[in-house]
């Protein structure tokens, strides 16, 4: 079985330009990833599974990842000259500075695949894509067309993530209903609260609890409409 | 021959069915709840607080530490700590819970409080037969429901019941020794002090210096 | 019988390859029908549906359509402490919670490099045969109630794997929800006394198999209705990920135990039925001889399980906090391969918590497997795939 290394150049030497990196994991497991640059996925992936040697011709798990954005401060030397009058004489004096710079450093979603081989028994190979960002351009190109079990997984990806999958066959949400309209996987999703608590709420249950109740009473809604009505 | 196969399964019930009336291993139904199988002793159901002695207030073994609370997975735990302290069964004061609540019709029986309480206060019970037609907090236990005494525990699970209480005498055995030695060393330092100042009276103030230093350190 | 999907080749119907299912011509006279089986359905394993479209009694078109039991514990364990995502875990595949639990486990040991003593590592393959064996005995009990068996295979599967419920109580506590595995061995030890009990009943295990094979092997109505139903070829079952038992029953030679040997398993001798046909039939006898071969892997287990501690000495329960990294464990669960993927951030909760269920991937060639064929076989053929809705939707 080829180290990480090797699996990269045997697929920079077949798919010229293809735009493969290392990825390294830290944790014991040492299962290293190789990050895909999504125009040439489809190529790399067709090589991996058709190549004898390495044969990966089984597309084990296939999952999403959110990054979510990150605010990154940095504490920044400047160094600027700056005129000063100093005992009636102006003086251009140098002076260094720190400065804390804030920036936000874009977030992304990842698509992961886990690649094993029936024919040789060995993997896994993990192949990772990324988007773009989070917000407008959360498209990849999809897998399925390489590996057929990519199809349900990839909807599972695209309807908890919201990882807009080109070429997939049928894309349509999974798990959830098809109407539904957020992407419940993501780390910035907010739980709608208009369902019904367990009686014995307590900390965050019962204040979000309490708060939907003061508003549905609030604004007059149908249970105080029915009262009115039945006269009771 | 056509039908031998379905046949031949069809022996296999008959003789199933037949034999049921003389081997008790083929009837295997048991009428609950008029009969009932024999319990268990590892079985678990829904937690209760364990108490020592008759008094289940001064003896619950709880020290509202809230640790169960923090691991328990479904979050069903509620624990108000006391302001004021009463004697652990090592003597020593500790708080203890105002309110524990367990919520069982969240429970899902895991046993994680059971594995993490330091103080061996919790354990599982194995009644399962709870249901009531309250739905609005029959199945909220308070601490009052769920403390149960050391004889129930050792009635419903002798052996873990014996392997905790041997183990919570050791401890107390070692609290003891521990409280016995500090006092020996204490009052063995008291007789040192007294018997440096006796013999030089004279010297009544540097025998002063160093009774208060004997003082201070003791 | 003979229908499109099993007399032609399927290069034939597949214009683009592996990609999408083939396609089934309906007939002329009259347009399709469209039956929705399920959610509500006693044949399909829980809250499951199909959407069919019929051409009298052909199948033309057949969408799956799940999570009525999305309970979304993929996101509920990144709030929750790596512990306590484990009694969540018997809830996924509930008829097998000792293997879920292993499959946390194992991918927790393979993130922290955690190592687990002998006596844990045997008592992990006792306890996970024998839930094979119990599953794969529900499962063929299961096949057949759906065939119009009333119930009776399913409860002689029933007895025995009350037997096997019973054996699990005395161990940990509980006969289903088990939380059993920790991560750097099991959460108890098992006492001389449960090892003779299981022996007991690992005795009195071929028996019950002689006698339900022989209840419905050769059966004429069985042969019938599952020989040449369903069939699913070898490269389009590799390439479809699916894995278990039904990969085996299209003859692939692929077992987990045997790839990567993890656990205890590189030291028992057991053998890995291959099937011919990948047929109903072959899915449904592939159970029967893995239950087999599971009671010889008990009974080696039980023979060599030596003594020793259960847990890792240097484990921590409170307060687990594996360095950041990532880590994909997976072991031969009774439905197939289940996997699971942790990213750790080196905190206290999982950043990401995936699992790989085998009871969804063994779906996705549900509609390959049966377009051309009768809307009756289409009971047959879910059935076999064996699936479990708690570990298809999460």
């Amino acid at each position: 079985m080829k180290s990480v290394e090797e699996i990269k150049a045997a697929i920079e030497a077949a798919v010229p330009g293809a735009g493969v990196e290392i990825q390294t994991n830290p944790s014991v497991s040492a299962q290293h990833s190789l990050r895909l640059a999504p125009s040439h996925a489809i190529e790399v992936a067709t090589f991996l599974r058709d190549d004898p040697e390495m044969a990966l011709d089984f597309l084990s798990n296939a999952t999403g990842v959110d990054w979510p954005d990150k605010e990154i401060s940095e504490k920044v030397k400047v160094t600027r000259t700056v005129t000063k009058t100093v005992d009636g004489v102006e003086q251009h004096l140098e002076e260094t500075v720190e400065e804390t710079t804030r920036r936000i450093a874009p977030g992304c979603l990842e698509a992961v695949y886990h690649l094993y081989s029936v024919a040789k028994g060995h993997g896994p190979v993990v192949i990772r894509m990324k988007t773009v960002n989070r917000a407008d351009q959360v498209e990849l190109p999809s897998l399925t067309p390489v590996w057929r079990s990519a199809e349900f997984q990839e909807r599972e990806i695209f309807d908890l993530f919201g990882i807009v999958f080109k070429g997939h066959p049928d894309l349509r949400r999974l798990l959830m209903w098809d109407e539904f309209k957020d992407h419940p996987m993501r780390r910035d999703y907010v739980d709608p609260d208009d369902f019904e608590y367990e009686p014995t709420a307590h900390d965050e249950v019962l204040k979000r609890a309490q708060e939907h109740k003061s508003r549905e009473q609030g604004t007059g809604n149908r249970d105080q409409k029915d009262q009115a009505a039945t006269g009771l | 021959m056509f039908g031998e196969g379905i046949l031949k399964g069809l022996a296999e019930t008959a003789r199933n069915f037949a034999g049921s009336f003389v081997s008790a291993e083929r009837l295997t139904t048991v009428q609950y709840p008029e009969q009932r199988i024999a319990p268990i002793e590892a079985t678990r159901d829904f937690p209760f607080l364990v108490y020592d002695g008759a008094d289940w207030e001064a003896g619950l073994r709880c020290v509202a530490c809230q640790i169960c609370e923090k691991e328990c997975p479904p979050k069903c735990i509620y624990i108000e700590k006391s302001v004021d302290k009463k004697p652990d069964f090592t003597g020593r004061p500790q708080i203890y819970p105002t309110r524990f609540d367990i919520d069982i019709s969240v429970c899902m029986s895991c046993q994680i409080c059971v594995e993490v309480c330091p103080f061996e206060a919790i354990k599982m019970d194995t009644e399962f037969e709870l249901s009531t037609t309250d739905r609005f907090g029959g199945l909220l236990y308070d601490r009052k429901e769920l403390a149960k005494s050391n004889e129930h525990y050792h009635k419903i699970h002798p052996s873990e019941a014996a392997e905790v209480d041997a183990r919570l005498a050791e401890e107390k055995a070692k609290a003891e020794a521990k409280t016995k030695a500090a006092a020996e060393a204490a009052a063995a330092k008291a007789a040192a002090a007294a018997t440096a100042a006796k013999p030089a009276p004279a010297d009544s103030k540097a025998g002063g210096e160093s009774n208060t230093a004997g003082g201070t350190q003791g | 019988m003979s229908s499109s999907a099993t007399d032609n080749s399927i290069s034939l119907l597949r214009p683009d390859g592996w990609n999408r299912p083939p396609v089934i011509e309906p007939s002329n006279d009259g347009d399709l029908l469209e039956v929705a089986m399920g959610p509500h359905h006693p044949s399909t394993h829980g809250v499951f549906r199909m959407d069919v479209a019929l051409d009298g009694e052909r199948v033309i078109r057949l969408k799956p359509v799940f999570g009525y039991l999305h309970r979304n514990h993929e996101k509920l364990a990144e709030g929750m402490s790596y512990l306590s995502s484990m009694p969540f875990t018997d809830r996924l595949d509930y008829i097998c919670p000792m293997t879920n639990n292993w499959a946390y486990a194992l991918a927790v040991e393979k993130l922290t490099g955690q190592e687990v003593p002998e006596r844990a590592q045997y008592l992990r393959v006792i306890v996970g045969e024998l839930t094979r064996v119990q599953n794969h005995a529900s499962a063929i009990g299961f096949l057949i109630q759906e065939m119009g068996a009333s119930g009776t295979p399913l409860m002689y599967a029933f007895k025995a794997r009350e037997k096997i419920l019973d054996l699990f109580e005395e161990l940990t506590g509980a006969r289903m929800m088990v939380n059993y595995m920790r991560f750097g061995g099991c959460r108890v030890d098992a006492t001389p006394a449960w090892l003779t009990a299981t022996r007991k009943v690992v005795d009195e295990l071929p028996q019950f198999v002689d006698e339900f094979e022989n209840l419905l092997t050769g059966n004429e109505i069985l042969m019938a209705r599952t020989q040449g139903i369903g069939i699913l070829p070898a490269e389009l079952a590799v390439n479809a990920g699916v894995t278990g038992p039904m990969l085996r029953a299209s003859g692939v030679n692929y077992d987990i135990r045997k790839v990567d040997k993890y656990g205890a398993y590189d030291r028992f001798k057991f053998r890995v039925p291959l099937g011919d046909h990948g047929d109903v039939y072959d899915r449904f006898m592939i159970r029967f001889l893995e239950i087999r071969e599971s009671l010889a892997i008990l009974d080696q287990a039980l023979k060599q399980i030596p003594g020793g501690p259960v847990m890792d000495s240097k484990a921590k329960l409170r307060g687990f906090r594996p360095k950041p990294g990532e880590a994909y464990g997976r072991i031969e669960a009774p439905k197939g391969e289940l996997g699971f993927y942790l990213i750790s951030d080196g905190g206290p909760n999982p950043y990401r918590y995936r699992i790989r269920p085998p009871s969804l991937i063994n779906l996705t060639i549900l509609e390959d497997m049966c377009l051309g064929q009768n809307v009756a076989d289409v009971v047959l053929i879910f059935g076999s795939v064996d699936i479990v809705l708690g570990e298809v939707d999460r």
